[in-house]
């Protein structure tokens, strides 16, 4: 079990470092999971209410519906390869920061 | 556990492998049945070399749970997408899309979409939090002890629903395929995933896992490119082919019965590309998506994975992986589909399955040559083994969640208190395993028959509307607390139990003895009709024909009225019920909001300071990962 007394916990917590990774973080998060549900439940409902428009033939016997279907695996695959990248280039970096200094501020314990 | 009693085990498993009597007719033609045999012995043979490995690694209770932390993002992405192509989804959603076209393939968009859920909020903050288990998340600031025991019995009942639906489905499969038994089968798939959790715990599992899926995904490329080369990779192309068959368009009018009439050939042939053969109450539809997409990222066995990487960087990376292999699959899967629709026909399928299950091997068979020669044997055994495969690898990740639960949260966690040493604790989640296993063959017997598809959806829509809202409220909202985790579970898990009771999932009698007594009138002006025109037929091919007509008729005539015999003068359901009380098959959408509002009030009107306390706690390491237990190095 980690020793977890050690940290001043709410002291990061109010560090204007940490609190800018929550801002930046949650914002981004929370905008691309509403996208995606918004994105993804659009196919059941358009399949049941707007059927004449995914009967439209497009590209010899594909049709939108199909197109659709196809365009929620692309755009499932993009919005995982805009995250990692946005949590690997921005996030990462930060949460290093504030680990590094908290684990300064222990002393050097670890 | 001495590898000397892994060989016996081992040993004894081979033995009962060849001593297997009891074969019944299966698809697999008797004569080409030892291809089968041949196939199957060497992936377990492989399965077990990589167990035996394992077990030498497993020697505290970290490797046990969680492989030590020390499996790879890359790793840990195949052993999910081993997790998740399930039986259910690797044969199922080819057979609804070989079947019903378009309607199938929707169907599988929403298990992919589920994991930008798990990506988002799930994977990294439990990977900086958890330990083992999904109770160690809400155990985290809550009371310990009501956490624990909520988490446990939620991970339990989940894994149990999924669970029995994996051992039903792989009874009949291995039955359908190869005609051994239904109940050897199912001891088989038992008696197989002990050995791999037993002996090699998480890190055993995790390779069955990852073996299991690298077989599936070969397959599957394999078979695509064979469907899809003579039609120079065009989509179009291969399409056009598909609904110009002959088979396609018939059971496209065989689905539309009446409103059919009037279309020409290449109409039908269309409609097979368009929404709603399957589907046809849109809200259904969405509360379905709803449980996929959030009950994933409620799974316990799919959370405890993330507890076998030792970073969030890892956790991250897993699930990118996961969800290229899992979409990719999908892909495929839409071409295997619809190459079975074509080349095997819905008729041929759903003779040996009528959920269409083995579309999938069936096609393999044809584009292997035909039922007749020895390739398109090898090809259905070879796929067969690895609908096997699947079924043990999620199997024994299924008892995984479910042992830990029982020897982590309940054993150690509640009774013992934490006062538990190493050996004892290894030992305690052998047992749970035993327990667990033994339970999972006694219920797969037991269940023998029964109609347990709608139990995968139960168990989506119980993590969905209990294990989620509060894994993510307890992660991300400061005023959560134990009052809302306990009231959240309970609230959560019952409504959507409850609501599946009284929905139409459940056997009406009465509404089965009027389909029944419908048969039985069809069925009846049927061989009226047949046995009329034999008196006026008077050519012997014609005669032959009419007599196998009416003994088709005969006999599904005695199968209808042998079952209104059976439900005799009941007239209500299990609850009591005549008819639903609720009309969706999946309760999602209402049960999932409830959980939701059962956290949010729990919390408002429970105080715990403990849970305020540990916010700043929990939120900071959840985010940095600061104090990230290092794993240990073998």
């Amino acid at each position: 079990m980690v020793d977890t007394s050690q940290v001043d916990w709410k002291a990061i917590d109010s560090r204007p470092e940490f609190q800018e990774l929550h801002r930046k973080k949650m914002g981004f998060l929370w905008g691309l999971m509403i996208f995606s549900l918004i994105y993804y439940f659009l196919l059941p409902i358009g399949a049941a209410y707007f059927q004449e428009v995914y009967k439209i033939k497009v590209w010899g016997p594909v049709n939108v519906g199909i197109l659709f279907a196809l365009s929620q695996f692309v755009v499932a695959w993009f919005l995982a390869f805009w995250y990692a990248r946005r949590a690997n280039a921005v996030f990462d970096p930060m949460a290093a920061e504030i680990v590094r200094d908290a684990e300064k501020r222990m002393g050097g314990t670890k | 556990m001495s590898t000397r009693r892994f060989a016996l085990f081992a040993g004894a498993i081979s033995v009962a492998a060849i001593a297997t009597p009891a074969l019944a007719q299966g698809a697999v033609a008797s004569q080409w049945r030892w291809l089968t045999f041949v196939v199957f012995g060497a992936i377990i043979a492989v399965t077990m070399y990589v167990t035996y490995l394992a077990a030498k690694r497993v020697k505290n209770v970290a490797d046990f749970y969680a492989a030590g932390g020390g499996v790879s993002g890359l790793q840990n992405g195949w052993a999910i997408a081993g997790d998740y192509l399930s039986a259910a989804s690797f044969l199922g959603i080819a057979g609804l899309i070989s079947l019903y076209g378009y309607d199938g393939f929707m169907y599988s968009v929403g298990w992919l979409v589920a994991y930008i859920t798990v990506l988002l909020v799930i994977a990294e903050p439990c990977r900086n939090i958890g330990k083992y288990t999904l109770s160690d998340i809400l155990a985290y600031r809550n009371n310990q002890k009501a956490a624990r025991i909520v988490g446990a019995l939620s991970t339990i009942t989940v894994s149990t629903f999924y669970l029995t639906a994996q051992m039903v489905g792989g009874g009949v499969l291995v039955k359908t395929l190869i005609g051994i038994d239904y109940e050897i089968s199912v001891m088989a798939v038992g008696v197989l995933m002990l050995a791999y959790v037993l002996f090699g715990g998480m890190v055993a599992t995790t390779w069955v896992q990852i073996i299991k899926a690298i077989l599936l995904v070969t397959a599957s490329i394999l078979l695509v490119m064979l469907v899809w080369t003579p039609y120079g990779f065009s989509l179009p192309g291969f399409l056009t082919a598909v609904i110009g068959d002959a088979k396609v368009q018939g059971q496209v009018a065989l689905l539309l019965g009446d409103a059919a009439k009037n279309m020409t050939p290449g109409e039908l042939g269309q409609r097979f590309l368009e929404p709603g053969l399957l589907f046809k109450a849109p809200i259904d539809q969405i509360s379905l998506g709803m449980a996929l997409v959030f009950g994933t990222a409620g799974m316990p066995h799919i959370l405890m994975r993330f507890f076998t990487v030792p970073t969030a960087q890892d956790a991250r990376k897993s699930v990118i992986w996961a969800m290229a292999i899992i979409g990719g699959f999908y892909v495929l899967t839409l071409f295997l589909g619809m190459g079975a629709a074509m080349h095997v026909g819905a008729v041929n399928i759903k003779a040996i399955d009528a959920g269409g299950n083995m579309a999938g091997p069936l096609l393999a068979q044809y584009v292997g040559g035909g039922p007749d020669s020895m390739l398109g044997n090898l090809f259905l055994a070879f796929v067969a083994a690895v609908a096997f495969a699947t079924i043990v690898a999620v199997v024994a990740g299924l008892v995984l969640a479910a042992a830990s639960a029982m020897a982590h949260d309940l054993y150690v966690g509640v009774i013992r208190e934490d006062h538990v040493s190493q050996q004892e604790q290894v030992r305690a989640a052998r047992i749970a395993t035993v327990i667990v296993g033994a339970m999972a063959i006694t219920i797969g017997i037991l269940a023998k028959g029964q109609n347990v598809a709608h139990l995968v959806a139960l168990a989506f829509a119980v993590a969905s509307s209990a294990n989620f809202p509060c894994v993510l409220l307890t992660l991300f909202w400061k005023r959560c607390n134990t009052g809302g985790i306990v009231l959240g579970m309970v609230v959560g898990t019952l409504t959507a139990i409850g609501l599946v009771l009284v929905s139409p999932n459940i056997t009406y009698p009465l509404a089965v003895k009027a389909a029944q007594e419908k048969v039985v009138a069809a069925e009846t002006a049927n061989l009226a009709k047949f046995n009329a025109d034999l008196t006026a037929a008077t050519e012997a091919p014609a005669q032959d024909k009419l007599k196998a007509a009416i003994a088709k008729s005969e006999k599904a005539k005695a199968a209808a009225d042998a079952r209104i015999k059976e439900i005799g003068n009941d007239r209500t359901s299990i609850m009591g019920l005549e008819k639903p009380l609720f009309d969706l098959r999946n309760p999602g959408l209402i049960s999932i909001p409830l959980g939701f509002l059962a956290v949010i009030l729990g919390s408002l009107l429970y105080r715990d300071k403990r849970s305020e306390d540990l916010w700043d706690e929990l939120y900071v390491r959840q985010s940095t990962g600061l104090l990230l237990a290092k794993p240990v190095a073998h």
